[in-house]
């Protein structure tokens, strides 16, 4: 993204534009599902499902990751690997342990 | 300045310039200083007796949380903008978008602190329940995380900015992709706290 040309840069910002929008809506689509009556499990889904969706479009665009060098992809991939380590593994732990119960 | 290596440049193994790559593995950490949260979030609350996250849960502002979720949106697309406004040479749009993405992180920062005290006029503090403990947590260094990014825009945003870009453009533009990524991280952690601690 370092060295982009006017043309490039013009096209962004509409794509910044309605990225921002998108977010916009999904926040009030997160809000108004809440208020819906669904079991936990169900809502716990689409939050995160909403949440996930809205990550990825910051990083996607704002964050220039959808076009950005293989360096920081790998970067990234390791730490999405260690991150899904460190919520995992205690939760086997959790797992492991009910059965002694 | 000129000493260091690759600040502007790209390097060619990484094909990327080292500013960029730094900021990168700091996020990396951040994201496992969050995660590790994240983590105790979800421990306490499989461990909290039935029904007690969703009745503390239930004493958050909803509306005030949603109207902080737009300022942090709206925000990042200022921020964004203001570095195109950079790669498109013009310095006065730059202040603006910067201007207007510093006012939201105050305006942010206002809101929280309005539920902070909202909070401890109910005699509800940290120490209320496990809830509340992770909440203050979670959100408390968030907002340090609002506040240090803060600090750093209005340092860009002042007249060291004016001399950055009239001493070198492409430094200042490359100093506003940096904090940028940031700023957009900051955002980030808010879309993933937003629903988990106020609406579940």
């Amino acid at each position: 993204m370092s060295n982009e040309s006017k043309e490039n840069i013009e096209h962004h910002i509409k794509v910044y534009i309605n990225v921002f929008i998108a977010l916009a809506i999904l926040t009030i689509v997160t809000v108004a599902v809440s208020y819906l009556d669904v079991s936990f499990i169900e809502a716990f889904f689409i939050a995160i499902t909403v949440a996930t969706i809205k990550g990825s479009l910051v990083l996607a665009y704002f964050m220039h990751l959808i076009s950005e060098r293989q360096a920081i992809i790998w970067v990234l991939v390791f730490t999405f690997i260690a991150f899904l380590i460190l919520i995992f593994l205690p939760l086997i732990s959790v797992t492991d342990s009910t059965g002694i119960y | 300045m000129s000493n260091i290596p690759y600040i502007l440049e790209e390097r060619p193994d990484t094909g990327l310039n080292n500013s960029k790559l730094g900021i990168w593995i700091f996020l990396a950490s951040e994201v496992m200083l969050f995660g590790g949260l994240f983590s105790a979030y979800i421990f306490l609350r499989l461990a909290a007796p039935e029904g007690d996250f969703e009745y503390w849960g239930s004493k958050l502002n909803i509306p005030m949380a949603t109207f902080n979720t737009l300022i942090l949106i709206t925000s990042s697309v200022t921020m964004v903008m203001s570095w195109a406004s950079l790669k498109l040479q013009q310095f006065d749009k730059y202040k603006m978008y910067l201007g207007i993405t510093i006012l939201c992180g105050l305006a942010f920062l206002f809101v929280k602190y309005f539920e902070y005290t909202s909070k401890f006029e109910h005699h509800i503090y940290p120490s209320s329940s496990t809830f509340m403990g992770i909440y203050f947590t979670l959100t408390g260094l968030h907002v340090l995380h609002i506040i240090g990014g803060v600090l750093v825009l209005i340092f860009f945003w002042s007249s060291q900015a004016n001399k950055m870009w009239e001493d070198n453009e492409a430094l200042l533009a490359n100093r506003i992709e940096v904090v940028g990524l940031y700023w957009h991280f900051v955002d980030l952690v808010w879309i993933f706290l937003f629903p988990i601690l106020y609406l579940l």
